[in-house]
C-alpha cells in the first residue's frame, strides 16, 4: 500500500509534491506583497537618517557651491542610475538613485521556476506516456506496451526495424548501437532514419529511443529447418576432374563413387573455426576411405572451394550453398530485435521553460541586488561637503565597495573641475 | 611522459603543497606559505596539462573523448577544480590558512585516485556517454561539487575558531576572522549551488535526449536532488530565518556529505550513472 519500492509513483510522494508546491505558493504570494510594493513604487522615499547610520559611507570636501556640484554630479549618476531624484535641504541637496529593483524578484523567478518543472511533469504524466517494444529485423509494429501499466499501446502509425548493428571496440567494449527504422503510415513509408544511443528519432510528438537489443529466442525459429533441407554435393576427382552429383540430408551417409568408400554429412555449425577464425556456417562431413581411419572433411558455407585445401582424392563442393544459407542464416537465431523506449511528453517545454527560468532566477537572486545610494551635498563654512552612502538587499561588502569607487569618481570629478 | 606520470607527480606536489600550508598555519611562517601558494600553482599547471595529455593520449589510441568518462577522470578532474577555486579564493582574501584545509581535499581526491582499484585506463566511450553533453554536465556538477569542497573547509574552520571565545588559543589567531569565514562560506554555497543547478539541468536534458525522460528517480538523481535540498534549506535559513555561523556551518558540513554520497555512495546503488565508478 505505501509502495516503498516504487515509492516515486505512490500516492503519498505525490501528496509530498504537492505539499512542496503549495508551501512554495503560500510563502511567495505571503511575502510578494511586500516586495512588490518596494518594485512598483512610482514615489520612492528615503530615510535620510537611515542612510547615514550606515557603516561604508564616505565624506570629501570640495571648494565649489552645492549649486555647481549638483549639476556635474547629477549627469554622472544619472548614467550610472536609471532614476534618481534631487532635493533641495537647508544649505545644500540631497540625490537619491536606485537600480535593479526588480531583481528582488529573483527568488519568486527561482519559485515560479519550480512550480513550471511541477506543472510540466503534471502535463507529461497526464497527457504522455512512456513506453517499449522490442522490433525483430524485417518487422513492422504498431503498438507498444507501456512501462508503468504494463499495458498494451497502439501508436497512429508503425515503425519497421529494417536492420540493427551493433559494433564493438577492439577491446570488446559495445561501441555502437545502430537500428534503422522506417515509419511507414497507411502502408506507406514516410521516413526512414538510423537512430543510435543518444541521437532519437522524433515523430509526430513520439520520441523512439535506441534503449536495447537482443537475439531472437529459439522459440521464434522460422519453421523452415536445415535439417530437413537436401544439401546438393558435387563430388569430383581431383585427377580426372570427372564430377558425380549426389543429394543428401543432415546425418545421411552415402556410398562414394568409384568404390572410394562412404561418406556422411554428420552436423550443421552455424559458425565453424578454422585457423582461429570464424569462417562462418558450415556442414561437417566424415570421410571413411576403405581400409583407412575417418576424416573430418569441412564444408563451409560461404566458401564451396575450400576442400580443395585438403588434396584429397575427390574435393567435395556444396552445390547449393545459396539456399542453405538463407535457411541457415535465418533459421540459427543469427537475428537481432533492436529495443526501442517509445515516449510521449508534451510537457517536456514546460519543464525546459523552469530550467531557463531556475538558471536566470538563481543567478539574479545570488549575484545582483537592488543598490540605493544617498548623496548629500551641503555647505559647512567655506567649503562644501560631499557625503556618499548606499546600501543594498544584498551583497553589502561588495556595495560598499561599489560607493568606495563611486565617490572616487566623484572626487575626480572636482579636481578635474578646478 | 605520458599523462599517468604527469598525473602521479601532480599527487606529489599537491601533497606538498598541503604539508607546507599547514606548517606556515602551525608555526606562523610566512615563508613556507609562500613556497605553498607557488608549489600549488605548480601543481595546478601539472594537473592541466595532464588532463590535456590525457585527452591528446585518447586521441592518438583512436577513441579521442574529453577525460570526464570514469572515476579516474572525474577524480582528477574533481582536484583541478578545488586547485583552481582556491587559487582564486587565496588571491582575493590573502589568506594562506584556509589552504591548510582545503589543499588536503584536492591532495585526497588525486591520492585516491592512484589506488589500485581504480584503473587509470583509458577507455573508449560507451554509446551512452557519447554525447556532447558529457562535457557540459561533468564540467558544471564538478565545479559544484569543488566549491562545497571549499566551503566545507572553511565550515570546519568556522567550528575550530568558534570554540576560542576569548581569543587566546594562538593557532587559531591566523585564521580569517568568523565573520570572514561566516561569509565565505555562504560566497562558496552560493557558487556551488548555481553549478550543481546547472549541472542537475544539463543532466535532465541529456537524459531526455538519450533516454526520452529527464528524470527517471535513478539514485545520483535522488541523491544530487537531495543535496540541491540541503543547500536550498542552507540559503533560505540564512536569507530568511537570519541564521549565521555556527548553524550554516553545520549545514554546509551536511551538505558536503550529501556531495560526497551523491559522488561516491550512489555507485553502491544500482542505476544509470554505474559507469562513473
Amino acid at each position: 500500500m505505501l509502495d516503498i519500492f516504487d515509492m516515486y509513483h505512490s500516492w503519498w510522494f505525490r501528496l509530498l509534491m504537492v505539499a512542496l508546491a503549495l508551501n512554495i505558493i503560500a510563502c511567495s504570494v505571503h511575502r510578494l506583497s511586500t516586495t512588490w510594493n518596494i518594485i512598483f513604487n512610482t514615489h520612492p522615499s528615503y530615510n535620510t537618517a537611515r542612510f547615514k547610520k550606515l557603516s561604508g559611507n564616505i565624506e570629501f570636501t570640495d571648494n565649489r557651491s552645492p549649486d555647481e556640484l549638483i549639476k556635474i554630479y547629477g549627469s554622472i549618476i544619472a548614467k550610472r542610475f536609471g532614476t534618481q531624484k534631487i532635493d533641495k535641504s537647508g544649505n545644500g541637496y540631497f540625490i537619491f538613485a536606485e537600480k535593479f529593483r526588480w531583481t528582488r524578484l529573483g527568488a519568486y523567478i527561482v519559485h515560479l521556476s519550480i512550480m513550471l518543472l511541477l506543472t510540466g511533469s503534471l502535463i507529461g504524466s497526464l497527457l504522455g506516456f512512456e513506453g517499449y517494444v522490442n522490433i525483430p529485423e524485417g518487422e513492422t509494429v504498431n503498438k507498444i506496451r507501456l512501462r508503468n501499466s504494463r499495458q498494451i499501446y497502439p501508436l497512429d502509425f508503425e515503425i519497421r526495424c529494417d536492420d540493427f548493428k551493433i559494433s564493438f571496440y577492439d577491446s570488446g567494449t559495445p561501441k555502437e548501437y545502430r537500428s534503422s527504422l522506417t515509419i511507414i503510415e497507411n502502408q506507406k513509408p514516410v521516413l526512414k532514419r538510423d537512430i543510435i544511443v543518444n541521437d532519437p528519432l522524433r515523430y509526430r510528438g513520439i520520441n523512439i529511443y535506441q534503449s536495447g537489443y537482443g537475439k531472437m529466442s529459439a522459440e521464434k525459429k522460422p519453421v523452415v529447418d536445415i535439417k530437413s533441407k537436401k544439401i546438393v554435393l558435387n563430388i569430383t576427382n581431383h585427377r580426372t576432374g570427372m564430377t558425380y552429383t549426389k543429394e543428401l540430408l543432415i546425418g545421411e551417409a552415402i556410398a562414394l563413387p568409384e568404390g572410394r568408400g562412404r561418406f556422411l554429412i554428420k552436423e550443421f555449425l552455424p559458425s565453424a573455426i578454422f585457423g582461429g577464425q570464424n569462417i562462418g556456417s558450415a556442414l561437417i562431413g566424415i570421410l571413411t576411405g576403405k581400409g583407412s581411419d575417418p576424416k573430418k572433411v569441412l564444408l563451409p558455407l560461404r566458401f564451396p572451394d575450400f576442400d580443395k585445401m585438403r588434396n584429397g582424392h575427390f574435393v567435395f563442393y556444396t552445390a547449393n550453398t545459396d539456399s542453405l544459407l538463407m535457411t541457415s542464416e535465418s533459421d540459427m537465431a543469427n537475428r537481432y530485435y533492436t529495443g526501442l523506449q517509445v515516449t510521449k511528453d508534451p510537457g517536456v517545454w514546460v519543464v525546459y521553460t523552469g530550467f531557463v527560468m531556475m538558471m536566470i532566477g538563481c543567478f539574479v537572486s545570488f549575484f545582483m541586488s537592488h543598490q540605493q545610494i544617498l548623496i548629500e551635498i551641503h555647505q559647512t563654512g567655506g567649503e562644501t561637503r560631499v557625503l556618499v552612502a548606499g546600501t543594498a538587499n544584498k551583497n553589502k561588502t561588495g556595495m560598499n565597495l561599489r560607493l568606495q569607487k563611486l565617490s572616487r569618481i566623484l572626487a575626480r570629478q572636482s579636481y578635474k573641475q578646478h | 611522459m605520458n599523462s599517468s606520470l604527469l598525473l602521479s607527480i601532480t599527487t606529489f606536489v599537491y601533497g606538498l603543497a598541503a604539508v607546507l600550508y599547514i606548517i606556515a598555519w602551525i608555526f606562523k611562517k610566512p615563508q613556507p606559505g609562500k613556497t605553498a601558494s607557488w608549489i600549488l600553482i605548480i601543481g595546478a599547471v601539472c594537473n592541466t596539462a595532464g588532463i590535456f595529455l590525457r585527452w591528446v593520449e585518447s586521441y592518438k589510441l583512436g577513441i579521442g573523448h574529453a577525460p570526464l568518462s570514469n572515476m579516474y577522470e572525474s577524480l582528477i578532474f574533481f582536484s583541478w577544480t578545488i586547485v583552481i577555486l582556491y587559487i582564486v579564493v587565496e588571491h582575493r582574501y590573502k589568506n594562506r590558512v584556509i589552504g591548510a584545509f582545503v589543499s588536503p581535499i584536492a591532495f585526497l581526491a588525486m591520492a585516491y585516485a592512484s589506488l589500485p582499484n581504480i584503473s587509470d585506463r583509458i577507455q573508449p566511450l560507451i554509446p551512452a556517454l557519447k554525447s556532447n553533453w558529457l562535457i557540459a554536465h561533468v564540467v558544471t556538477c564538478f565545479l559544484g561539487y569543488s566549491a562545497f569542497a571549499i566551503a566545507f573547509g572553511i565550515s570546519i574552520m568556522y567550528l575550530i575558531k568558534q570554540t576560542d571565545k576569548t581569543e587566546k588559543i594562538r593557532l587559531l589567531s591566523s585564521f580569517p576572522n568568523l565573520e570572514v569565514l561566516d561569509e565565505l562560506t555562504q560566497q562558496m554555497v552560493v557558487v556551488g549551488f548555481l553549478f550543481l543547478t546547472g549541472g542537475i539541468i544539463t543532466g535532465a536534458v541529456w537524459a531526455n535526449s538519450a533516454w526520452g525522460t529527464y528524470w527517471s528517480w535513478d539514485p545520483k538523481e535522488t541523491w544530487s536532488l537531495i543535496t540541491w535540498f540541503v543547500y536550498a534549506t542552507l540559503l533560505h535559513a540564512r536569507l530568511m530565518r537570519g541564521w549565521h555561523g555556527k548553524q550554516i556551518a553545520y549545514l554546509s558540513i551536511i551538505g558536503f556529505l550529501a556531495v560526497m554520497f551523491t559522488y561516491f555512495g550512489v555507485n553502491l546503488l544500482p542505476g544509470l550513472h554505474s559507469y562513473a565508478k
